[in-house]
């Protein structure tokens, strides 16, 4: 029987009971995001280096992240390999940590990754020992050559950020859970809790849900919305339940006269 | 293609004609879908789209909400040098007016970084009027490298350039461009701009292509409310932003609306832009294009911009100064680009974000 109590997330050396990442842009304030954390559980956060100012107390955002957090830092902003892998260093530096979610976006009207350079930065910074996260267009191809590169898990994207439109590339996120070799975690456009349960019920580790939570009227309470539905698909997906068929099941077998 | 054989396919397009024509139905049915072409931007520019401003609000404010989250970017503007050779009408830096010019020195551009940064803001946008013999590419280079020493990020409002000396001072360190068109009617803005290099139309019009070729991150245009038919202007400026953000889809495009509320220069604004109108415009643009970037300058009023927050507006500028050496040196004789009408500081401007229910952004670039 699966052991529920003891399911964890590794990643890197780091393990994670709560399989919800959370991100610290768009909300009203600051002072939400602790708070969110606390309802929700969730122990990963990510932070735009872009908006990261060690030089200002006040607004310095990483002074709003109680230090049991894991942080991911990403790459927003990078258009090219190289910007990102500069922004990782940057990260590294500044106190970051060691884990980097490679975001290199150059489509501006839907913020769609490049695979192509998000491949490039993923066999760079993975070679100089950060656990690197990559963001992606679903692709089973991409996913293989990530972990040959040595990306640490493979973020697919559900439909393009902010868009809460959910698991619009299932099918291909669905054969990326079956093949890949490395974590999945479903980042972007998970606009519900009942999306996170389905995502999470076909089997992703985890799942990354910012613009919902941040955007809501009560960040918290609807944080703790999301931890629920993770925890409930994940159970779900650990129950081993009866999967949907793709043909009817007769409830009198055609086979059923062959008695041999 | 260019975007000038954009604007020449409109010109024999009878705007008037088509404002005219707009019916209830057409601005329901464009407010209805998910993807908006340009004949549904001059829908929701025509007259009668006035009757549906707060669905359109609605839309608006929830669609900058998924993209943008509940956060305003602020910035502030350095006037570094007054010469100008230009002859705009408009313009209180034309080259006719009577002033004593100035232009910053290194040492004090550096005191007028100390000020600005001090009161949190790190996000630069240094302008100049068009003056190359005075404010030559160098100055630029050594002015942004003082910046970089205060700012995240650095844009430019300086006079038209080719796409070579953009890559330079891209290379030194600025990563956004500001350019107005002014106005998109070719016939006033030759009016307008009688003599001198501003006269070109087409060069003008090409500049912000020139810059995302450099490399510029951002490229922010518009038309300055005004001197042109406001509706026939805002449409033009909404298809050039779409044009950016299709032939340039790595460019954050954003546009602002600058507008005459009184005589400046001498002249008349021949089309006065309503409050009405401006909050239409804006929300009209944002929902042709939900991912642009609107930035909103304390021009306008500080009750006006309170209320811009919820309506689609993604960037504010605080605590502005509009003449050359105002933060730090107050040359109280310099004269002033545009009266600030929202003559609050950086915190207040803040608060006031605050208290909206948003989070004030004071960086969100890296210089490196």
């Amino acid at each position: 029987m699966t052991d529920i109590k003891n399911d964890r997330l590794i990643l890197g050396d780091v393990e994670f009971t709560s399989r919800l990442f959370t991100g610290t842009g768009k909300f009203a304030s600051k002072k939400f995001i602790a708070p969110m954390l606390e309802a929700s559980g969730s122990q990963m956060i990510t932070i735009a280096l872009r908006r990261v100012d060690p030089t200002a107390d006040k607004e310095n955002i990483l002074n709003y992240i109680p230090d049991s957090i894991t942080l991911l830092p990403n790459t927003s902003g990078a258009r090219t390999a190289r910007e990102a892998v500069r922004i990782a260093r940057i990260a590294r530096q500044a106190g970051c940590g060691k884990f980097i979610k490679i975001e290199v976006i150059t489509d501006m009207q839907y913020l769609l990754p490049d695979n192509h350079e998000t491949l490039k930065a993923t066999g760079i910074l993975a070679k100089e020992g950060f656990v690197v996260l990559p963001y992606i267009m679903p692709d089973i191809t991409v996913t293989k050559q990530l972990y040959d590169a040595g990306a640490a898990a493979v973020m697919p994207l559900g439909s393009p950020i902010g868009t809460s439109r959910g698991l619009e590339m299932k099918p291909v996120i669905k054969m990326i859970i079956e093949t890949s070799k490395i974590p999945v975690v479903v980042d972007a456009g998970i606009g519900r809790p009942s999306q996170a349960a389905e995502t999470m019920e076909m089997g992703a580790d985890a799942v990354l849900v910012n613009t919902a939570i941040a955007t809501s009227q009560n960040p918290a309470l609807t944080g703790r919305a999301f931890a629920l539905a993770v925890e409930a698909g994940r159970i779900a997906y650990l129950s081993n339940m009866t999967g949907k068929k793709l043909y009817a099941h007769a409830s009198s077998p055609l086979t059923g006269f062959l008695r041999e | 293609m260019s975007f000038m054989e954009l604007v020449d396919r409109f010109e024999t397009f009878d705007f008037n004609e088509y404002f005219q024509s707009v019916t209830r139905a057409d601005i329901q049915r464009s407010l209805n879908r998910d993807h908006l072409e340009p004949y549904d931007l001059l829908n929701l520019l025509s007259e009668p789209a006035q009757g549906f401003l707060e669905e359109m609000a609605q839309k608006a404010r929830k669609l900058t909400l998924q993209y943008f989250g509940r956060t305003i970017g602020l910035y502030a503007p350095m006037y570094i040098s007054d010469y100008c050779s230009n002859h705009c009408t408009y313009c209180g830096f034309n080259t006719t007016m009577d002033f004593t010019r100035t232009k910053l020195s290194l040492e004090q551009i550096e005191c007028e970084a100390k000020v600005i940064a001090d009161t949190g803001i790190r996000h630069i946008l240094v302008l100049t009027g068009e003056a190359p013999a005075k404010t030559p590419i160098s100055y630029f280079e050594n002015t942004i490298g003082i910046l970089k020493n205060y700012f995240s990020s650095i844009a430019l409002e300086v006079f038209p350039m080719d796409e070579e000396k953009y890559r330079i001072l891209k290379k030194a360190g600025a990563d956004s461009l500001t350019v107005y068109q002014e106005v998109y009617d070719k016939k006033i803005y030759s009016q307008v701009h009688p003599k001198g290099r501003k006269a070109d139309y087409q060069y003008r019009l090409l500049t912000p292509e020139r810059g995302a070729k450099a490399g510029f991150r951002g490229i922010n245009i518009g038309t300055l409310f005004g001197l042109g038919e406001p509706r026939t202007e805002a449409f033009v400026s909404g298809l050039h932003a779409k044009y950016l953000e299709r032939e340039f889809p790595d460019v954050e495009v954003s546009l602002s609306l600058p507008r005459m509320t009184k005589a400046q220069g001498g002249i008349k604004p021949k089309h006065i832009l309503t409050d009405t109108r401006f909050v239409q415009f804006m929300l009209a643009w944002r929902l042709y294009m939900p991912r642009l970037g609107i930035s909103i300058s304390t021009r306008e009023s500080a009750d006006f911009r309170d209320k811009l927050i919820h309506l689609g507006a993604t960037r504010y500028s605080a605590g502005s100064q509009t003449d050359v050496g105002g933060y730090a040196l107050k040359a109280n004789d310099a004269t002033v680009q545009f009266e600030v009408t929202d003559t609050r500081s950086v915190e207040e401007v803040s608060d006031m974000i605050r208290q909206s229910g948003y989070q004030p952004v004071f960086k969100d670039w890296e210089i490196f």
